[in-house]
This record gives C-alpha cells, structure tokens and sequence, in this order.
C-alpha cells in the first residue's frame, strides 16, 4: 500500500541516517586523502607543502610497514583460526547433556564483556608476567624456566590475549547455530548408520557453514582494528615485533607528529581493509541470500 | 531410540565442561579474588583466598577519583546509544515497512561503513575535534561513538521491525483504528522489544569501545577504558588497585551480558544467526 505520499515520508524518514553516513564516511576519508599528498607535520604546521606521492614512497620503504601489515595478517588470522576452531569444538561441547549448562555458558561468554584495556591488562600483570605471572608459577611449579612472554612472544601473546576476548563470541554464535539443528534429521543419520564424524562433516558442519561465515565476518572487522591491547601491552615493541597496521599509523602520526605519512598509511589500511570487505561481503552476500 | 545419555555419560560432560570453562573464565575470577587482597599478597604467588580488604576499592576512588571516569563511561554510552536510536529508529522503520529496490544496497553500504578502519581517519577526526575545541569532551566522545555504532543500530533495528507483520497494522486500520492509536496500541508494543535489545547491545559496545575513547580523551572525559589503560605505565603497577578499578570496570556489562545472550547472537549477526 504504498502511495506517493508514503514513500515520501519513508524517504525522509531515512535521510538523517543516511546523511549523517555520508559525511561520516567522506569527509574525514577525503581529508586522509588530501593529507597523504601534503608535506605537513604537525611541529611545523606553517610548512605545508604538496608533495606528490613522497608519503607514500616513504611509508612504503619503511622497513617497518611490511612487518606491520604482516604482523596484521597474522593477528586476524591467528585468531580466527583459534577461535573458529576453538569455536566449534567448545559449541560441540557445551550441546552435550550435563549438569548446570546455563552456568557453564555464562562462565565461557564472560571475556567477550571484558573491555580490551581490562583484558589486556589482566592477561600482562597477572597471568603472563615473568615474575608474578600465574602462568610462572605454574611453570615454576613443574621445575620450567617461566616464560618472559611479552619480550619473547610479542605477537603470540597477544593473539592469546585477542583470541581469550572473542572464542566466547564465536562460540555463542556457533552454539545457537548448533542447537536450531533438526534434531530428527541427526536421529535419522544415526539409523541409517553415519558415525560420528560423518554426521559430525557432512550435517552439523553444513548446517553451521552460515554461522561460521557470520563469525568469520563480525570478527575480521574488528580484528583488522585491534589497538588498546597492543597499547597497554608491548606499545608496538620489542621493536616493531608486535606492531600492526593500525599501531604503527597511530604511532606516524601522534607519536611522529607527521600528518602526511600517517595519512598515506591510512589510505593504504582502506585499501587493505577494502580487499578484505569486498572478499567477505561476497561469500556473505552468497551466504546470507538463503 | 530416544537419546537419553547414561548418567555416567552426563557426570564425564559436566565434568569436562567445567574444567574448560573455569580455565577461559580463570582471569576474570582471579581479578575479582585479587582486588580483595592487599598489594603484597597481590604478587605474592597464586593463591585463591583472599584476606578480604575493601581497603582498594577505597584506596581506587579516593586517590584515582574512580567515579569521574566511571560516570563518564555511563554519560557517553547512554547517551550515545539514545542519540543512534534517535536517528536510527526513524530509518530502519521506514526500511522495512516500505522497502524499495535501493533498500538492501543501502543497508549494505551502511555495513560497508563498518569496514573503515577507525584509525586511517585518526588524523582527520583529531585535526577537527582539536579545532572545534572537541578534545577530551563528553559531548565530541558521545557524537563519535553514535556514528560508530549508528550502522549496527540500525540493522539491528531492520531485522526485529521486519519480522512485525504487516497484516496487523491494515487490520488495526479496518477496524477504524486512528493514526495516533495505531502508533500507540499496536506498533509500539511489538516494536519495544526489539528497540530494547539494540538499546542493551549497543550499550555494551559503546561501554567497551577502546579506541576513541583512548585517543579522544586525556583527563576530563576520559571513560573507564581510558582510566583502567592508563595504569599500564610502570608507576601505576598497584595490582590489587588495577584489579578492583577492573572488576568495577567490567562488572555491570558483564551482568548486562549474561541477561542478554540471545539478542547478542541475534544483534550481532545481523539477524542471520538466531
């Protein structure tokens, strides 16, 4: 019943959203531009220059820009690997039969509420300090030598820590996903003789493939972005170790003050970021077309 | 053949389960038992007792003045969330009760929105929040967190007004049903639940949003996630203290979470897993 009149309103209706989108999307994205092409920092901010594709020439001879975007590669999938795999076996396991299910749920979800500062901070200080640590005592305990895991497992440490944060998430997910299964279909499975892993590969695993895509997509958003854990942990180091792209941006332009290189490393995550999106928005799109 | 698990079978699940999930909730639970110690007994190896001192929780606001950071986290996500529902609750109502062709690309792009990475426009949002004299301030905090999450929101808001079915509304109207009561006695009834789980969810978020809140804020407006990420310099190394900060910190989002799983699947994934 949509006259005219309607749709007109409709379109008003949407308008603020969608204006307040645009500018939120073109005008700082047209300023990150515009700067990745100006000689301009910020300790001399009277000297601003064009300066053609220097930044880009800079950022991209940087050493330390290459290590970044692979440290960035490895963050996201690392945890994506963890918590997909961690995922699934934890939603698999919280379906079966048991006493206090609820509790148990409520206990694995928790870190996922935690706020990345709090969760860093923990995971440093008290559980993986080299001194203090749980973790030390623990190895302490077995007669080992306690692990410095910051200095030694920069990266490492903190995929642990990222992926503590969202195993939670992806298990939540996979579980609902899990329990919307037929239970008359795996019956039928069962009688007609499929064992374990074949019902586990060829039902629940095609019946949960949209849910894992879902996880896949929520999170490289978010991981593509991980900072705060990065900052209260190593600060980037040991050298660049444990620096992403994200870090390493942030640290061109508070740190170095130089508003041009930090924006042709900004212009550069977009694009990355863009391979990324246009990669997943395209098996999501497929998937969520059901 | 009914499934029915053995007990035997039952007791070795619950037992297995347990064990995991008290590992992945493990530092959670050490935090909370460490804020009850004092600083010695913080670092002075494992151990699951306490001597049961509030003295931190005390020691926190006393001498870290733990209640601005905190009323800023509760000003800056409430008020975040309102303003996102202001905007988005209009246009995701529109959307799905007169979709047109465009709908679905522009909820697409809306998402697509999602996928700038918040830092390769750090430059441009510091240069404009410091000329508008916008730096460290609620009020710059809370507009940057609505156009953060306004896509989300209005998705979320999308899937739960979708599935309000239309034929009740054409009914209400034959039944002679004014606009004004068709608002108030049908619409908004069905429409609560919905605006209240994207209400809940998007507080969550906005509480735990770690990035701007860092970068925006020094003193003044600085929410928790700015107070607790600021005890990681060497001098601020008081683990009892950082633990209480923390468990206060996390403790009301982590009840708001527990009360809101379903909807976090729902909200989360767009609505395509429920």
């Amino acid at each position: 019943m949509a006259t005219r009149q309607t749709r007109t309103l409709a379109r008003i209706m949407m308008m603020p959203s969608v204006l307040l989108l645009l500018v939120w999307m073109i005008v700082p994205l047209g300023m990150t531009l515009w700067f990745s092409f100006q000689n301009y920092n910020l300790l001399n901010p009277a000297n601003v220059s064009w300066a053609g594709l220097f930044n880009y020439q800079y950022f991209y001879s940087d050493p330390a820009f290459f290590e970044s975007i692979w440290n960035t590669l490895l963050l996201v999938g690392g945890v994506l690997m963890i918590t997909i795999f961690g995922g699934i076996a934890l939603a698999l396991l919280l379906d079966q039969p048991m006493f206090g299910q609820g509790l148990v749920r409520i206990l694995v979800i928790s870190p996922f509420f935690v706020m990345p500062p709090v969760a860093a901070l923990i995971w440093k200080n008290m559980i993986m300090h080299p001194g203090y640590g749980v973790l030390a005592d623990i190895f302490q305990f077995f007669g080992a030598r306690p692990i410095d895991w910051f200095a030694q497992y920069p990266l490492l440490s903190i995929i642990i820590i990222v992926a503590w944060q969202w195993l939670p998430f992806a298990t939540l997910i996979l579980l609902t996903s899990l329990q919307s299964l037929d239970g008359e279909q795996k019956e039928a499975a069962e009688m007609d003789g499929a064992g374990l892993v074949a019902r586990f590969w060829y039902l629940t695993l095609p019946h949960m493939a949209r849910a894992i895509t879902v996880v896949v997509l929520i999170q490289t958003i978010f991981l593509l972005g991980v900072y705060a854990e990065i900052l209260v942990t190593t600060n980037g180091g040991p050298g660049y170790a444990s620096t992403n792209l994200p870090f390493l941006i942030y640290r061109t332009a508070l740190l170095g003050y130089d508003v041009g290189g930090a924006s042709a490393g900004g212009v550069i995550a977009i694009v990355l970021a863009n391979i990324v999106a246009l990669f997943i928005m395209r098996a999501v799109g497929k998937n969520l077309d059901r | 053949m009914a499934r029915t698990a053995s007990t035997g079978q039952k007791i070795a699940w619950t037992v297995v389960a347990w064990v995991i999930a008290l590992v992945i909730f493990f530092p959670i639970l050490y935090t909370i038992i460490t804020s009850f110690k004092t600083e010695p007994e913080a670092i002075a190896g494992i151990s699951l007792i306490p001597s049961g001192t509030f003295q931190n929780y005390i020691d926190v606001e006393t001498q870290r003045d733990y209640f601005r950071p905190f009323m800023n986290s509760v000003i800056i996500s409430l008020g975040s969330t309102v303003l996102a529902l202001i905007v988005a609750i209009p246009a995701a109502w529109s959307m799905a009760f007169s979709p047109t062709r465009r709908t679905k690309d522009i909820l697409m792009w809306m998402l697509s929105t999602k996928m700038m990475p918040a830092v390769a426009v750090l430059v441009p949002i510091y240069l404009l929040f410091r000329d508008w004299g916008l730096l460290d301030s609620r009020i710059g905090l809370t507009l940057m967190l609505t156009l953060i999450n306004l896509p989300i929101v209005v998705w979320m808001l999308y899937t739960y007004f979708r599935e309000i079915p239309g034929e009740i509304l054409e009914a209400s109207r034959m039944d002679g049903a004014s606009l004004w009561n068709e608002i108030v006695y049908v619409l908004t009834p069905m429409a609560v639940p919905g605006i209240a789980s994207t209400l809940l969810l998007n507080i969550i978020l906005a509480w735990n949003e770690s990035f701007w809140t860092i970068r925006l804020t020094t003193t003044n407006a600085a929410p928790l996630t700015a107070f607790i990420a600021s005890f990681s310099s060497p001098q601020g190394l008081f683990w009892a203290k950082l633990s209480a900060a923390s468990t206060m910190a996390i403790a009301p989002i982590l009840i708001m979470g527990w009360f809101s799983q379903r909807q976090l699947v729902r909200g989360l994934t767009f609505g395509a897993v429920k």
